[in-house]
This record gives C-alpha cells, sequence and structure tokens, in this order.
C-alpha cells in the first residue's frame, strides 16, 4: 500500500511537470476588467477569438474601477496585471501620473473598410496610453410596475418625488451625479460644464441633490443598481445603459431605461507600466479593437463601438431575435438630450468637487 | 594559582556557553522578529512618515521651492520665480514625462484648476523672458496670486497640512492655520461618529454575548462543544457573505418585512425600513463581530470555580447578588478582553457599513479608502490614518489604567 502511495504521488509530481512545461510555452496574460455581463461580452468577442487564434491563454479578474491598484503595483515595481479596462478620465490622469505604457495607435491595424485607425476612431476614443473599445451611457431606469399612470421620460423626473415616489439609486461619486443635477434642474446640456465650472453652478447641482438625498440608495459597483430594482429596494436609479438592458431582455424584468439626460463616457484598455507581457498585450489590444471583435461585443451588451467601421455590422443580441441597434447609446433617437463627459473639465475640478460630494454624503 | 586559572577557564567556558545559547535563542525567534518589523513597525512608521512628508513639489522644482519660500504670498510674483518655474518644470519633464502632471495634480488639490494651466505651460513652445508677460498671456490666471499661494502651499517636503486637513483645519500660504469650510469640513464629524458606532456595538455584543458565554461555559461538553461550533460557524464564511445576507434579510422585500406581512404585524404598505440606515449598520457589525466577545469571555468563565458561587448561596446570598457580587467580578478579565477586541476592531471596519449603512454608513474608514483609491492622496489618507491610530492608543492607555491590561486574558 504504502509503495503504491509513492508511486502515485510520482505519477502526479511528474503530471504537475508535465502541466507547468506545457503552461510555459503557451503565454498567460492577466486581463482586469469590471465583471458581470460587461465581462462576459469581452470574453466571448475578445478573449475567446484572442485565445483560438494565439494559442495563448487569459486569465480574467474583476475590479471596481479606480487607479489604486495600478499605482501600488507600478510603485512596488511588482505588476501583475497586463491589461485593464479603465475609463478615458482615469486613462488620462493614470497616463499623466506615468502609470500606463504609451501606444502607438498607428500601429492598430485598419478598420476592415481599409480606414486608417485614426479616422476610424471616434473622436476622443484614442488617447497617449490607452484604445477605447466601447463608448457606455450613464443613464437612469425605472421599475415600469411602480408607476401607475405617467411614466418617467425626462431627467427632470429622476428628482420629482411626488409624481413618482419611492427611492432613488445613484453612484456614490461626484461625477455624472452633478451633471444630472443640473440638466434636471433646466441647464441645457451644451452647458453643463460652463456651469459646473461656476461655485454658483456646483452650489445649485447640490442644491438639486439635496432635494432627494434622504430617499438615496447608493450603489458603488455596476452589478449592484439591477439588483437594487429587482428587490424593490428602489423604483429608479442610474445605472451604465448596459446592465438595465440585460436583464430586461433576457429576464423579462420591467425596467426602462430613460435616455434624456445620457452621460457618454468611453472604456479604454491599458497596460500598467513595467507589465511583464507588454508585447502580447498590445497584440490583444491591437486584436480587440479591431473592426470585427467591436462589433461582436455588441452581440452581448448595448454598447457603441468606438471605431466607425464596426456600426454597420453590429445586428441582432445573441438570442437573435433583438436588434441592438435601438439601445446602443450612439442611437441618433437617444441622442436628444446627451452629454458626453468631459474628461478635461474632471481633471481640473476631481479633487475640489469630490472633497465637497464626499463631506455632503457624510452629513 | 592552579585553582583560580581553572576558575577563570570555567567562567570563560560558561560566558562563552551562554553567549551561545543566546544567539540560538535569538536567531530562532529573528524570523518572527523580521516579520513583525517587515509587515508592523514598517508600515505604520512610513504611514505616519507619509502624513507629514510630501517631496513630489520640492524634488521636481528644488528652486521654485526656495523662492517660493522666501515670497511673502502677497507682492506680485518676482520675475525671478516665475523663470526657475518654467524652466524647472520644463526641465523635470525630460527626466519623467509624468513629472509635471504630478506636481500639476499636488497644486490642484489645493487650488481646482492648476491641472490645465500647468498643462498650457507645458504644450507653450516659446516661453522665454521675460516669463512673467508671456504666462500672463496664456492665461489671466498666472496675474493673479492664487496659484502661486497654492504652490507655497505645497512647495514644502515637511508639512503640518495634511494632518491639519484630517482635523478640518487648512494652512494657508501664510502659514496660518484656518477652519476648513463648512460644505468641506467632514472628518471631525466621521470620526465622531466612527467612536459612537465603535462603542454601540462593543455595548450591544457585550450584552448578547455574555449569556451565550455563560451558556457555553456552563453546559454539558457535550452541548457545549455543539453551541461553540455554532458561535464559529460564521467565521467560515466571507465578511461579504455575511454582510450581503443581512441585506437580503432586511431590506423592504427581504425575509424579515416578508414574514412580517404574512403574519400580519405590518401591512404591505408600510413596510419596515431596516436597510441603508443605522440600524442595519449596528445589526451586521455586532453579528460579524459578536465571536470576538464570546471567546474571551467563554475561556474566562470556564475557570471560575463554581464552588464560590455555591458558598456565596450557602452564606445566604441571594441568587443576584452571588452572580453580582462573587461571578461577575471574576468575568471581567474576559469582558475588557472581548470590549477592547470588538471596540479596535469596529473602528477600523468599513465594507460592512459602506454597504448597508447608507448615508449613515460613511465612517472615517471609508474616507481613508476613498482617498487611497480614489483620489490617490495617500499622504492625507495616511494623516488620518495615523490620528485613528493614535486615538486607539490613548482609549488602549485609558483601558490599561481602568481595568489594568495585566489581568486581560484573551484565551
Amino acid at each position: 500500500m504504502k509503495k503504491w502511495n509513492g508511486k502515485l504521488m510520482l505519477l502526479g509530481a511528474v503530471g504537475t511537470l508535465a502541466m507547468s512545461v506545457a503552461a510555459a510555452e503557451a503565454a498567460q496574460l492577466t486581463v482586469i476588467s469590471w465583471g458581470g455581463a460587461y465581462t462576459k461580452s469581452q470574453t466571448e468577442a475578445y478573449q475567446k477569438p484572442w485565445m483560438a487564434k494565439t494559442g495563448n491563454t487569459i486569465v480574467s479578474a474583476d475590479y471596481n474601477g479606480g487607479l489604486a491598484e495600478v499605482k501600488a503595483q507600478v510603485e512596488s515595481k511588482n505588476v501583475t496585471w497586463d491589461v485593464v479596462d479603465v475609463e478615458t478620465s482615469e486613462a488620462i490622469s493614470g497616463c499623466n501620473d506615468g502609470l500606463f505604457e504609451k501606444i502607438d495607435a498607428s500601429k492598430l491595424p485598419k478598420g476592415d473598410n481599409g480606414a486608417s485607425p485614426m479616422d476610424d476612431f471616434v473622436p476622443g476614443a484614442i488617447t497617449d496610453c490607452a484604445i477605447s473599445t466601447i463608448a457606455y451611457a450613464n443613464v437612469f431606469g425605472y421599475d415600469s410596475t411602480k408607476f401607475a399612470g405617467d411614466k418617467p421620460t425626462k431627467v427632470a423626473d429622476f428628482f420629482d418625488l411626488k409624481k413618482f415616489p419611492g427611492k432613488r439609486g445613484l453612484k456614490k461619486e461626484a461625477k455624472v451625479n452633478l451633471e444630472m443635477a443640473l440638466m434636471a434642474d433646466g441647464v441645457a446640456a451644451a452647458d453643463v460644464y460652463k456651469v459646473l465650472a461656476t461655485k454658483e453652478g456646483v452650489d445649485r447641482a447640490f442644491k438639486k441633490l439635496e432635494t432627494i438625498k434622504g430617499s438615496i440608495v447608493w450603489w458603488e459597483a455596476g452589478a449592484q443598481p439591477p439588483q437594487l430594482l429587482a428587490s424593490g429596494e428602489v423604483t429608479m436609479t442610474t445605472a451604465y445603459n448596459g446592465r438595465l438592458f440585460t436583464p430586461a431582455v433576457t429576464e423579462n424584468k420591467p425596467f426602462v431605461i430613460v435616455w434624456d439626460g445620457q452621460q457618454q463616457v468611453f472604456d479604454t484598455w491599458a497596460i500598467p507600466k513595467g507589465s511583464k507581457n507588454k508585447d502580447l498585450a498590445l497584440d490583444f489590444i491591437a486584436f480587440s479593437t479591431g473592426t470585427k471583435p467591436l462589433a461582436d461585443q455588441a452581440r452581448y451588451i448595448p454598447y457603441g463601438p468606438a471605431r466607425k467601421s464596426s456600426a454597420p455590422l453590429v445586428g441582432k443580441f445573441q438570442d437573435d431575435k433583438t436588434d441592438m441597434a435601438p439601445h446602443m447609446p450612439t442611437n441618433p433617437a437617444n441622442m436628444g438630450n446627451a452629454i458626453v463627459q468631459d474628461v478635461k473639465f474632471w481633471a481640473d475640478h476631481y479633487d475640489e468637487l469630490n472633497e465637497r460630494f464626499v463631506s455632503w454624503i457624510g452629513k | 594559582m592552579h585553582q583560580t586559572f581553572d576558575q577563570k577557564t570555567l567562567t570563560r567556558q560558561l560566558a562563552a556557553a551562554e553567549r551561545r545559547n543566546k544567539v540560538k535563542a535569538f536567531l530562532l525567534v529573528l524570523p518572527l522578529l523580521l516579520f513583525v518589523l517587515a509587515s508592523f513597525i514598517v508600515p505604520i512608521a512610513s504611514l505616519v512618515w507619509q502624513g507629514g512628508y510630501s517631496d513630489t513639489f520640492a524634488n521636481a522644482l528644488p528652486e521654485t521651492s526656495k523662492l517660493l519660500g522666501a515670497w511673502d504670498s502677497r507682492s506680485p510674483v518676482s520675475e525671478d520665480l516665475v523663470k526657475s518655474f518654467v524652466t524647472e518644470l520644463k526641465a523635470s519633464k525630460l527626466k519623467d514625462p509624468a513629472i509635471p502632471t504630478r506636481v500639476a495634480t499636488v497644486v490642484n488639490r489645493e487650488q481646482s484648476g492648476s491641472v490645465s494651466k500647468f498643462k498650457q505651460v507645458m504644450s507653450a513652445s516659446d516661453l522665454a523672458s521675460p516669463y512673467k508677460e508671456k504666462l500672463s498671456a496664456l492665461s489671466s490666471e498666472w496675474d493673479k496670486p492664487d496659484i502661486w499661494r497654492a504652490m507655497k502651499i505645497v512647495a514644502p517636503s515637511f508639512t503640518p497640512r495634511f494632518y491639519l486637513q484630517a482635523v478640518d483645519l487648512r494652512l494657508t500660504a501664510e502659514g496660518d492655520i484656518k477652519p476648513e469650510s463648512d460644505e468641506n469640513a467632514i472628518h471631525l464629524l466621521l470620526f465622531g461618529r466612527t467612536l459612537m458606532v465603535a462603542a454601540l456595538v462593543t455595548l450591544f455584543c457585550a450584552l448578547l454575548g455574555f449569556p451565550i458565554a455563560y451558556l457555553l461555559a456552563h453546559a454539558e461538553t457535550k452541548t457545549s462543544n455543539m453551541l461553540l461550533i455554532i458561535v464559529l460557524l460564521p467565521f467560515w464564511t466571507s465578511l461579504l457573505v455575511r454582510t450581503t445576507a443581512w441585506i437580503a434579510l432586511l431590506q423592504q422585500n427581504g425575509v424579515v418585512n416578508d414574514f412580517l406581512v404574512a403574519i400580519g404585524l405590518i401591512d404591505n404598505d408600510h413596510r419596515l425600513v431596516m436597510m441603508y440606515n443605522m440600524f442595519a449598520t449596528l445589526v451586521a457589525m455586532t453579528h460579524v463581530l459578536l465571536p470576538f466577545m464570546i471567546l474571551p469571555m467563554f475561556s474566562v468563565m470556564k475557570t471560575i470555580k463554581a464552588n464560590l458561587v455555591r458558598a456565596a448561596l450557602s452564606l445566604g446570598a441571594t441568587p443576584w447578588t452571588a452572580f453580582w457580587r462573587v461571578y461577575f467580578p471574576q468575568t471581567i478579565p474576559g469582558l475588557g478582553a472581548g470590549c477592547l477586541l470588538v471596540f479596535i476592531l469596529a473602528i477600523g471596519y468599513y465594507i460592512t457599513p459602506a454597504l448597508v449603512g447608507g448615508q449613515s454608513g460613511q465612517l472615517i474608514s471609508n474616507i481613508i479608502a476613498f482617498h487611497m483609491q480614489k483620489t490617490l492622496n495617500w499622504s492625507l489618507a495616511s494623516a488620518i490614518a495615523t490620528l485613528l491610530l493614535i486615538g486607539v492608543l490613548l482609549l488602549y492607555w485609558l483601558y490599561n489604567r481602568l481595568v489594568g491590561i495585566d489581568k486581560m486574558k484573551l484565551a
């Protein structure tokens, strides 16, 4: 029996050794993203085809945004993340802080229609250190079973507790909320950042938020808003548009998105400075931001591809029934009253406004 | 003569042997010592250090820092100062392209809008003498003293500004201290709230834990083992799972509300609000921390001799007197240890209150996490964390004076 055990162990050891040798040949890339339906859409459209093409493997992990982890890895010179999905504003501030590798966008593949990458990507999608994959929208949605008569249609309705009673879900961050409050208070989309740059404008935004403060449930991760709506904890909540779309279509949840006052943000790929697999990471980014993978992603989540050449290829949802175009933030019908998040504004005012926001929440 | 020689060698040999033993003993504890140094002393020291030291500005712009130090912060800035600022900022980019924006971020914390003003300077190619005029041609902001005053504040490497900010005070360019504006002052309020929550959680844990520990200590071995496993069970589940379980229980359409509606105690339109408020914070934290109260009390109660209470009873004490005068005083070391453990753990909690506490779940640790993860202002985070540490040490000292730390029994 003892001898047998020994043989078994030896066998196991050889097996493990063989496996680790095999793993060393095919490289492994660590890709960090936001989790949930979003990571799933990336896995289907980017990761799986890339792994099939190159034979390399990808380890996926989730995070909740912010640059703290990247900063800690870069400063301790122990970089374990190879590719990170960050919002443009964070991509830029991380690039400024030297946390990300520079990416030469002109070396990206041409669009399938032959357009050069610089022409093919929509304006603002390419920055020094990051390449955008999609544009998503910060919208708000409601549970249609909660309001018998009139339904919310305008961003101002979100702040109307009398007409539309119930709690409201909001992200625990100054960004998005202040812009939303101003638009609800009657500021035209084009003037939002002009107004927010003044002390009076900031006061005005906080005053508007104050009107619903007692009814706010704060969320932090993108997966929370649909849960808050589904459990009946809130009747209306802000969310990333894809997070409300998926349960509405695949689980028939009575969630309705209001596009009025939507705020668009790019999501980008960036490489933490000092990544041990930089070339591989670049290859993955070049592949995944190609015309077809970007269009394919829209099969799984309604986020607008960052390449113009991808738009005509966007077809149906994975159920092969739902047309994706009407659910895209970039759909003209949804763009009536929309803003694109002003990255420059937030670089200047992030600290000031967040400081005030955090202390406002705490009181 | 012969004997004294012998004695000398003997003493020497003895000393050598003792030294060897000491070295051996030291080598044995060396790994632990290194571990404690590396994982405890060094991080805490660097924490305290970072709260009072930030050299981003002075490192990148050493000459400008000196000139700013000499400037009286009211009179118009000198051409020399502007010249050294522009040349040093441009030069710092050659060392590392990230430096100018890093400096701008630091200045931006004192004066919003500095990031884009710095960018103007970096992208302007024709900056030459007279620098002052060239800068004011870029933007009138450079004419105003505000941005220079902000730079004067952040220029010194050793600075009390983070510690001041941690207690809602601001350093001015003149070196005066003024209170933080009302809309931004929050830290003192949160320190207070954190202490209050920790104290309440400790109280509830003590009230709930005492009878359980008593039961554990005095039940039959078989039952008490079973109970002990139940007490320890929560330790085997992740903190997040335990916290989200409370969300499932307490929310509007949660298990508790559904049950109350089903038995007719409340009607469907008036479900209780038990989630995203102070109540939820206290319930969830008390639940999570309860084992830390029960275990030390249990181990102390286990050693209390039953004869003593019996003796008191036979001498004519009422059951209450026997408990209060004879039994309870002997449990103090365990109760004290449990309270200290729970209180200190509760002070640093932030995931649970952030998830279930809503507005009121904002505690001082959330602010630390916020500055670590979002604003990347690690110096401010360090300063707040250091103050929290000092607070805990003060409480520990107070506890030592009142109860005596040598009386504490953890297990």
